[in-house]
């Protein structure tokens, strides 16, 4: 079966400085997949290319086994083929409410002149309550974004993206900056979400990487340095000597 | 009867939001007073050349709205709109200069003893038109000056067009922050210096004049022509005020402030950032558009210095010390800083000796409005609207 993803032979470099260089790696379909790797490694730089913020000099990424390559697309052509994306520092709208930042995310319509006479309809309206249960906040439904607790703010983005409701989900480092009990609380919601969808989870912490249980890919100096089970990769001496030694 | 209220969507939405009932109710209110008042229906305690700086006032609160949500709300700051006010006082102006040097030409040949040809009119409408730049033919540009729909329709489809082409070329390079706030600032300089050429075929610096003489009206007093453009300006307003609400209260209000915020965020969820840019950019300048037409024939006289970049910025100015973001911050600045800088550059305000110097007001307006601008920049960054805001919030709890 054809991957969801197909990312093949990408290089991008910044200033002659190779971020990514040669990178290929699939993702199959209803997939968790963790991406570790030492800082600069090229790992949100690898999401910018999938969802269009950054062009690879070379190379092509495919999306569901289709010829749709998406490096001719726009960014937001991308995210209404199905990609969804949390960024590394949480970004979401501070200043409307938990509300209206789900509604904005909502798979509708998104010309503007659909946006502008949308009214509010009732399966719209349990489907924001359906996911602010599932990320913890129906009791701020009406709270400004900006008010919630860092850990809220980064369930809150991933509320958004579940709102979307793609096929494929980028998550950058969604446990920073989370007491223990958040981890615990966002892993069960990342699995939770791997069930219908594949997602992708950039992270350095390794306890939280383990509680994922998934596949894991290495990358050092935009590459693959090595694949497989969490097990099977910190055992890898090239991993422990790039990454985990230090 | 609440039930056949409710409704229609009009009558939702006023209930929805009290701040716009009571601006629609303290509206209509000034509209009544200055009504009775006035000399053309009232007891004429308000002289005519005042009730048309209240009516002009009432034309740029609409133009601040513009502002607002292309500024406020969606976060472009615009320094050109008001090339598309006085793009949308030129047009109008062109049927109204050009009908009534008709009318005139056509009166005075009455005593002659054969009836001019439709030629002979026209030679005389151009001469009488064009004779203060050295011409006498009628430019191609006025082919529809005659016809009063066609170049009411051009007050928006003008100024509309222009915005679109700009708009398209700026946003989908995405040009953005300081950069396109110079770009919008030489597309005005552009327009006003083109405009300035005598072969320009808008008459140059000279500018389009006798406005405030209204085609087939010239019976009618100007005290009462005064308080009917009042009367208009005013409803224009409310209309614009009404619209604009509904639209940042739409889920488009909530993208475009998304925008403002969070630009890139706005796009990984899947919408096309330029087409609503774009659709803010055209809606605010014909907005702009019908606010100058209808402020033009009140101030008698446009020409190109009115779209000089300087207003634009203070248009800029207004909204943010009225606060961005809120449409009644927009209608409080405009109001509140164009009605004081007329009474200080209109020469009524008494000059102050210090011993050392005078203050000239008509001089140092200018300073005391910077000198606000940046009072307000430093202790209310939410401008005047915010400060109402939180006096509001306060009471209630
Ligand atoms: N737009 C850019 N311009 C120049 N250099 C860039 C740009 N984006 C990324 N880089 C560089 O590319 C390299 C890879 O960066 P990237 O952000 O992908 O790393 P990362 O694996 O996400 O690291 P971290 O774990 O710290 O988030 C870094 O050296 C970074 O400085
Ligand atoms: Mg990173």
């Amino acid at each position: 079966m054809a991957p969801l993803l197909h990312v093949d032979n990408i290089s991008v470099s910044f200033d002659g400085f190779k971020a990514i260089n040669a990178l290929s790696f699939d993702i199959g379909d209803a997939e968790l997949r963790a991406i570790i790797g030492p800082n600069g490694a090229g790992k949100t730089t690898f999401m910018d290319i999938v969802t269009g913020k950054t062009r690879p000099d070379s190379g092509d990424v495919r999306w569901a086994g289709t010829n749709v390559s998406l490096l001719k697309r726009s960014e937001s052509q991308i995210a209404q083929l199905g990609i969804g994306r949390k960024f590394q520092k949480p970004t979401t709208f501070e200043d409307q409410t938990v509300h209206e930042n789900l509604l904005m995310s909502l798979a509708n319509r998104r010309d503007p002149l659909a946006v502008l006479v949308y009214r509010r309809s009732q399966p719209d309206e349990d489907r924001i309550s359906g996911i602010a249960q599932q990320i913890r906040l129906s009791e701020s439904l009406d709270r400004l974004a900006g008010e919630l607790s860092h850990g809220q703010k980064q369930w809150l983005e991933i509320g958004m993206l579940l709102a979307q409701d793609p096929k494929l989900l980028l998550v950058d480092e969604p446990a920073a900056g989370m007491t223990a009990p958040e981890r615990e609380v966002t892993v069960a919601l990342l699995k939770e979400l791997a069930q219908t969808r594949s997602v992708v989870v950039v992270e350095h912490d390794m306890e939280f990487i383990r509680a994922l249980d998934c596949r894991v890919t290495v990358l050092h100096e935009g590459a693959v340095l090595a694949e497989g089970s969490m097990d099977f990769v910190t055992a890898d001496q090239r991993v422990i000597d790039v990454y985990l030694g230090r | 009867m609440p039930e056949l209220l409710q409704r229609t969507v009009l009558t939702r939405h006023l209930l929805r939001n009290p701040s716009l009932m009571i601006f629609l109710g303290a509206l209509a209110c000034v509209c009544l007073a200055v009504t009775i008042l006035g000399e053309g229906f009232g007891i004429g305690l308000i002289s005519t050349s005042f009730i048309k700086t209240l009516g002009k006032t009432l034309c740029l609160c609409m133009i601040a709205i513009a502002m607002d949500l292309v500024w406020g709300f969606c976060g472009i700051l615009s320094l050109g709109h008001f090339a598309f006010f006085a793009l949308g006082g030129y047009m109008i102006g062109m049927w109204m200069m050009f009908a009534r040097t008709r009318m005139i030409v056509i009166e005075a040949a009455q005593n002659n003893v054969l009836p001019p040809t439709p030629v002979e009119i026209s030679e005389a409408v151009g001469t009488q038109i064009f004779g203060v730049v050295g011409g006498a033919e009628i430019p191609a540009i006025w082919a529809f000056a005659d016809l009063f729909w066609v170049q009411l329709s051009f007050i928006a489809l003008v100024p509309g067009l222009l915005a679109y082409v700009f708009g398209w070329l700026a946003f989908r390079s995405r040009v953005n922050g300081v950069y396109l706030s110079i770009l919008t600032q030489a597309m005005t300089l552009a327009l006003s210096l083109y405009l300035l050429q005598n072969d320009s075929g808008l008459r140059g610096n000279n500018g389009l004049s006798g406005l405030q003489n209204i085609p087939g009206l010239d019976h009618v007093p100007q005290s009462i022509l005064s308080i009917i453009f009042f009367l208009a300006s005013g409803l224009a307003l409310a209309v614009t005020y009404i619209m604009a609400s509904a639209v940042v209260g739409s889920k488009l209000g909530n993208i475009i402030r998304g925008i403002r915020d969070d630009e890139a965020r706005v796009r990984f969820l899947g919408y096309n950032v330029e087409s609503y840019k774009l659709f803010i950019f055209v809606l605010t300048a014909v907005i702009a558009a019908i606010a100058g037409a209808l402020y033009y024939p009140q101030a008698g006289i446009i020409n190109p210095t009115e779209l000089a970049p300087i207003a634009s910025i203070y248009l800029a100015v207004w909204v943010a010390i009225g606060g961005r973001g809120r449409i009644y911050g927009a209608v409080i600045g405009a109001a509140f800083v164009s009605l004081l800088s007329s009474y200080f550059t209109g020469g009524q305000a008494p000059d102050i000796p210090l011993g050392f110097a005078t203050i000239i007001w008509t001089d140092w307006w200018l300073v005391l409005l910077g000198l606000s601008f940046v009072v307000v920049t430093i202790y209310a960054p939410q401008g005047l609207g915010g400060l109402i805001d939180k006096l509001v919030t306060r009471e209630r709890g």
